[in-house]
């Protein structure tokens, strides 16, 4: 009994500094709409920041200011991000904001390395609270006693701005309806101002409250996003009580986990947050999505066509000097464009999902890593061959992500893109987990390409051939009826609907369909890296097809590929400074302020303002032949 | 004559709330029928559980002698009845011509089909239909940056693409100008004519009804007050009750006609 | 594919190709060595290694180079991502021409690096990854390591358990490959050695998401006569705290794998734990021997005292040399064959390259924790030859697949 209360105290403890910080995530998105990325990275600046002020500010005084400070402070550089980054893009379609705040990750990352160098820090622990309690017989740190009376303090100050002030009003309107608050003439850019200090800085105070449980190092921006978005879907996206309540929920489970289940360390979380996701789609006291509330924002796509005989002429053109590289590009260039193009294909494959279909995946490293791992595995403990694997490979990754679909597609929006986060994450941590059979993170080495592809030269034609040729597809099947259908349900669900089409079941083929593509893209790179790490699988992965996509341009056919060309190019370079995170950081950010559009939008807008292209406004057929034509 | 659609005791009830209440209606081939009522009266939810977007609380509909009741909105579509939103609802990243060529691949039953251009399918019956609307001429502009009234009448376009016996029509001239009205009105009245189609649509427009409507019905707080030819419903002091006494409004309309 | 991008590229790599060493008075193309390492994502750890191999290669160039070249290495950032080293090895085998590759921290990049050497046939030294399978089930001929592997550490601390009452244990060890290897071997050696001992928990925390109340309450409940710790960097931080704080410590012997290795000591600063079996590395008593001339001479280059890293850095660049000058060339080949069975002089003693498996004879400290002047260090240490922690020959080749 004494062992299990202190259990439990334990995870109410925890719940502290993982309920500030999500609440502030979750408030942001209830308010502004933007899934915040960088979340992590503020939490980490309250560590360092606290941090840093306890070592200026004496005594438990100046201890509890550092706190407060470190909080005011973050909040403040959260405020800033607002104005100077974010504010830019607020009428970018939906979601682009996100590609911002990846880029304030990179940022910070470099930053605080510069700031507080490599070395963890080790928090100072709180004056006066270091000692335990002893509750029933067992050991209870005083500290976390602390943490516990915090934690429902600053829920409920919260709760009182959000319910009692005229602010929190405000915050409550936008969170249900953002057009009525500016209909009534708020300053809505103040709002979000204001809302993104009050967020930034509850991540900042979790930051700085969890000093003395541990400290501050450079990796804890990511390992608490993920734990994070887990509680916010779990409790409702913007909503604070649900916050509270699935911050002390996992991290009661947890303690439990870790007593009874010491394996399930990694898997626990993301079974709970899928198992509450099936049963409430929108989280525990989540709101559901009004229809087109997450839909397309900013204006619709232009309508696609297929390429005239010029086009095709020039793209043949272009791939055919491509696919001279070996002759004329060097044999690392050969490696490097090798490496390019199945990631190309990945990219476009997300992209498919994103821009035909409106389907915001998080978790498409899923497919990815799932064909790499289903080629790796065949050879491994079948001996299948290349040829065979790179067919297989597309098939399981389709198949996962028909099972992964099923599941995900009850929901829709940000909660989808949750979702499908979720199931990459458990789908990884199995992997990460049955070493046995996947190896674990030691993975799956020696997967080498046939005989006849073994040459650099061979297998990059091999990938020009399968990426070019998947990319080609991808874009194909945008033209066909069914990419109609799956735009057709995007643009217009109830329509669609009230038109014999059953547009779950086409988003469902469509999620399959990109899975497979990502798998190929998948299964060629098993065989050009010889191996095949749990890393294929990871969050991170997952963020940079989505960069690129959205750097590339959403509302464009060409958007996945050439996003996917630029960025690896980029990166490539960059990655030879010292300070390369921070200057992709920025980088991304410019693209994000200057082409809202994505690359190849903005590029297009550019050449129509130039007037090298056609405007929309005059498209092909308003022009008197068409009217001419007999009505007949 | 077997009624092509009829309701039964129709009821959709929210909380407390009786949206719908035992409304029981028949519709016959050919008819151009209105369903009136002023504001909150019930029609959209009737016309929802009519098209399969809402579950009826209680009661049956009947599509051409089979039970409908129930079934989702892309069934009932497939059954021949199509429909126009009171807010346009179209496919804003399409040309006009796509719009009613993905209305065509959904009958064809090809929206599976990965194959073809879907542009280069059935275009020229898109054109044939566009025509029927009097929007050849505008094929190939995007949808979205239309002209309402262009908007409405594309949305009949594709509503008419699989050649359905029974059109519903929830406020097809909502947002129009006067002028416009009555022409998209005498539009739907010849479509009426020329195929066959029988329509039910809502409307609050009440010179746009009496012109062109064979039969109104009219609902008020749920229930069905009145149901007859024109002349008979503008006779109906109920139905000059419910409209605040009735006069101007059928004094304007005999103005405008 | 967009081929201004690729072009871009060109020019700018061939720019920016970091360099390490300012030639000394030698004539001839430098020979260059590729290192790979995770510059951004481990700066703490990777910083001192680099400064290692850096000092190094001052000194062989200062004392004429290698082959009367002049020794250059090219130090890349792989993100810590096993595809992105992948393509930088190619990188340098290819267009920067590097005689061999060596670097990473992280095991799983090292197995990539590894399997690509195996299959391109270049010499690849794994200087830092620990993961056992390196030499063993995924060996080559092509790939040769450096430290003590994670079962000859492990083996070392078993060997020392051994020797006390405590016949019950618990273990807590990161939630991956190199935690359960390090478990594993723990286990295996300690049985072998002393059959009654009893593992009561198994606790495997999330690496670098440790709960560590949790944990301290799960060993707690467990209540064994010691414990094994694997955990590391700020998870170690967070769990020396609450074990502290908790009283998880108090009389009970604790065995701390790599947990006296500077890089993490000293962050715990005061809070350090005292009086726990460690592997790592006591450069602040070291005296009068060749370790102590190193770590004065690290100390007067870089104004800062070294890591572990520091001194697997330099061992790497020492070896790299050792093997070239044997070699007589930079033909791959010809290293490959210099290393199996080179001997190479380290500030920790002679070490050698195993010709059975690749593996260095290189070894490890053990001793106790305590607290001097506010930080952790070890004493009563003493240095474990890595030659007496391995297992027989029979073993090794069933482990390593047949060549």
């Amino acid at each position: 009994m004494g062992l299990f209360l202190a259990q439990l105290l334990t995870g109410l403890a925890n719940a502290g500094a993982l309920f500030m910080v999500a609440s502030g995530l979750s408030l942001i998105f209830g308010v502004t709409r933007i899934v915040n990325f960088a979340h992590g990275s503020f939490y980490m600046l309250g560590a360092y920041v606290g941090y840093s002020l306890m070592q200026v500010l004496p005594g438990a005084v100046g201890f509890w200011g550092a706190i407060v400070l470190a909080g005011l402070i973050v909040g403040i550089i959260g405020a800033l991000v607002e104005v100077l980054v974010l504010r830019q893009v607020y009428s970018a379609p939906e979601l682009f904001q996100l590609v911002a705040t990846f880029g304030v990750i990179l940022v910070v990352q470099d930053l605080a390395l510069m700031i507080w160098g490599p070395t963890d820090l080790l928090g100072p622990r709180a004056p006066g609270l270091e000692g335990i309690v002893r509750i029933m017989g067992e050991p209870v740190p005083q500290y976390d006693l602390a943490l516990i009376a915090i934690t429902p303090f600053v829920a409920i100050a919260l709760w009182y701005l959000i319910t009692r002030t005229r602010v929190g009003i405000l915050v409550r309107a936008a969170t249900q309806d953002r057009e009525m608050v500016g209909a009534l003439g708020v300053n809505q850019s103040l709002l979000f101002t204001g809302t993104f200090f009050l967020g930034c800085a509850l991540a900042g105070l979790g930051g700085a409250l969890q000093l003395p449980k541990g400290g501050a190092d450079l990796l804890m921006d990511f390992t608490i996003l993920a734990q994070v978005f887990v509680v916010v879907v779990i409790g409702g996206m913007g909503s604070l009580p649900g916050a509270l309540l699935a911050a002390v929920l996992i991290s009661v489970l947890n303690v439990f986990g870790v007593a009874y289940l010491p394996q399930s360390t990694l898997v626990l979380m993301y079974v709970v947050m899928v198992a509450v996701l099936m049963w409430r789609p929108f989280g525990l006291l989540g709101r559901e999505e009004v229809a087109g509330e997450l839909g397309q924002v900013g204006e619709p796509d232009r309508p696609v066509r297929p390429a005239g005989t010029a086009v095709r002429v020039l793209v043949a053109a272009l791939l055919a000097v491509l696919a001279a590289l070996p002759f004329w590009g060097g044999s690392f260039a050969v490696v490097l464009v090798t490496d390019i193009l199945i990631f190309c294909l990945f990219a476009a494959s997300l992209h498919f999902l994103l821009g035909q279909g409106g389907l915001v995946s998080f978790g498409h490293a899923a497919f990815f890593g799932g064909g790499a791992y289903v080629a790796a595995l065949l050879v491994k403990y079948a001996g299948t061959p290349m040829e065979l694997a790179l067919i297989l490979a597309p098939l399981g990754a389709g198949l996962v992500a028909i099972a992964i679909g099923w599941v995900a597609l009850r929901a829709t929006g940000v909660y989808f893109a949750m979702l499908t986060l979720a199931f990459a994450q458990l789908l990884w941590s199995l992997v990460f987990q049955w070493g046995d059979v996947t190896g674990g993170d030691d993975g799956l080495v020696g997967i080498w390409p046939a005989r006849w592809a073994s040459d650099n030269d061979v297998y990059f034609w091999l990938a020009l051939v399968l990426s070019v040729g998947g990319i080609l597809v991808l874009r194909h099947v945008a033209h066909a009826p069914f990419g109609y259908a799956l735009r057709a349900a995007r643009d217009n669900a109830p329509r669609a609907e009230a038109m014999g089409l059953d547009t779950k079941r086409i988003q469902h083929a469509a999620f399959a369909f990109a899975g497979m593509m990502a798998g190929v893209a998948g299964g060629l790179f098993v065989f050009s890296k010889g191996s095949v790490f749990p890393n294929e699988m990871e969050i991170a992965r997952s963020f940079d097809a989505l960069i690129v996509v959205f750097l590339g341009g959403v509302k464009t056919l060409s958007g996945g590929w050439v996003g996917g060309a630029t960025f690896k190019g980029v990166e490539d370079l960059l990655v030879r400074f010292e300070y390369w995170r921070l200057a992709l950081g920025l980088l991304i950010i410019v693209v994000v302020i200057v082409a809202p559009d994505g690359i190849v939008g903005g590029l297009r807008k550019l050449g129509e303002r130039l007037g090298l292209l056609r405007p929309d406004e005059a498209p092909r057929g308003t022009a008197a032949p068409a009217a001419r034509e007999p009505a007949e | 004559m077997t009624p092509i659609l009829e309701a039964r005791h129709l009821s959709r009830h929210f909380g407390a709330l009786r949206a719908v209440d035992d409304v029981s209606f028949s519709l016959a081939p050919g008819e151009l029928l209105a369903l009136i009522g002023p504001n909150g009266a019930g029609k959209s939810t009737c016309f929802n559980m009519l098209m399969g977007q809402l579950r009826p609380t209680a009661g049956t509909v009947i599509l051409d002698g089979t039970d409908i009741t129930g079934k989702k909105p892309r069934h009932i579509w497939r059954m021949g009845v199509g429909r126009t939103f009171q807010i346009t609802a179209t496919y804003a990243s399409m040309t006009v011509a796509e719009n009613v060529q993905v209305a065509l691949l959904s009958h064809h039953r090809r929206t599976f089909a990965f194959l073809p251009y879907a542009t280069r399918l059935y275009r020229d019956e898109a054109r044939a239909l566009l025509d029927t609307v009097g929007m050849a001429d505008q094929a190939d502009r995007h949808a979205a940056i239309l002209a309402y009234g262009d908007l409405k009448r594309l949305e009949i376009a594709m509503a008419l693409a699989h050649a359905p016996k029974l059109l519903l029509m929830d406020e097809p001239t909502a947002g129009m100008a006067p002028r416009e009205r009555v022409a998209l009105m005498q539009l739907v009245a010849d479509i009426v004519a020329e195929r066959g189609v029988s329509v039910l649509f809502t409307e609050h427009d009440m010179d746009v009804v009496f012109a062109h409507a064979h039969r109104i019905m009219v609902l008020n707080r749920g229930q069905l007050i009145a149901n007859g030819a024109v002349e008979a419903i503008r006779a109906d002091p109920k139905v000059q009750e419910v409209y605040l006494g009735g006069g101007t409004l059928f004094s304007a309309e005999r103005a405008h006609a | 594919m967009d081929r201004k991008t690729f072009l871009k590229g060109l020019v700018a790599a061939s720019l920016a190709a970091a360099t390490a060493a300012p030639a000394a008075a030698q004539d001839g193309e430098p020979i260059k060595i590729g290192e790979i390492n995770h510059y951004k994502r481990m700066a703490a750890f990777a910083e001192p290694y680099k400064m290692g191999i850096e000092m190094a290669v001052e000194e062989i160039n200062a004392e004429g180079g290698v082959l009367g070249r002049p020794l250059e290495f090219v130090f890349r950032d792989d993100q810590g991502e096993p595809g992105e080293a992948i393509r930088i090895a190619e990188e340098l085998m290819t267009r920067e021409e590097t005689a061999m590759v060596t670097g990473s921290i992280l095991s799983n990049v090292g197995l990539a690096i590894a399997s690509l050497a195996g299959n391109r046939e270049f010499v690849y030294l794994a200087a830092e990854p620990l993961a056992d399978a390196v030499t063993w089930e995924q060996g080559n001929p092509w790939t040769f390591r450096l430290r003590a592997s994670t079962y000859m550490q492990a083996a070392m601390l078993a060997e020392a358990a051994a020797e006390t009452d405590a016949m019950t244990y618990a273990t807590i060890a990161p939630n991956y490959a190199y935690g359960k290897d390090a478990v594993a071997a723990f286990k295996e050696v300690l049985t072998e050695l002393k059959p009654g001992v009893e593992f009561v928990a198994e606790q495997w925390p999330a690496l670098f998401n440790i709960d560590a109340g949790a944990e301290v309450q799960a060993l707690e409940r467990a209540k064994p006569d010691a414990i094994y710790n694997v955990t590391f960097g700020p998870d170690l931080a967070k769990f020396v705290r609450e074990g502290n704080t908790r009283g998880l410590f108090e009389g009970r012997q604790v065995y701390g794998l790599l947990s006296g290795e500077p890089e993490y000591m000293e962050p715990l600063g005061a809070e350090a734990p005292e009086g726990w079996i460690v592997t790592g590395y006591p450069w602040y008593d070291f005296e009068g021997d060749a370790n102590a001339e190193f770590v004065s001479a690290y100390r007067e280059r870089w104004d800062d005292t070294p890591k572990i890293g520091s001194l697997v850095g330099y061992a790497t660049a020492l070896s790299i040399a050792a093997a070239i000058e044997k070699a007589g060339s930079t033909e791959s080949d010809a290293i490959r064959q210099a290393f199996e069975g080179l001997a190479v002089d380290t500030p920790a003693g002679e070490i050698t390259y195993r010709e059975i498996d690749n593996q260095s004879t290189l070894g490890a400290w053990v001793g106790r924790t305590e607290l001097r002047d506010g930080a952790g260090v070890m004493v009563d240490w003493s240095y474990k030859d890595g030659a007496d922690y391995l297992p027989s020959d029979e073993r090794v080749r069933e482990l390593r697949p047949s060549e």
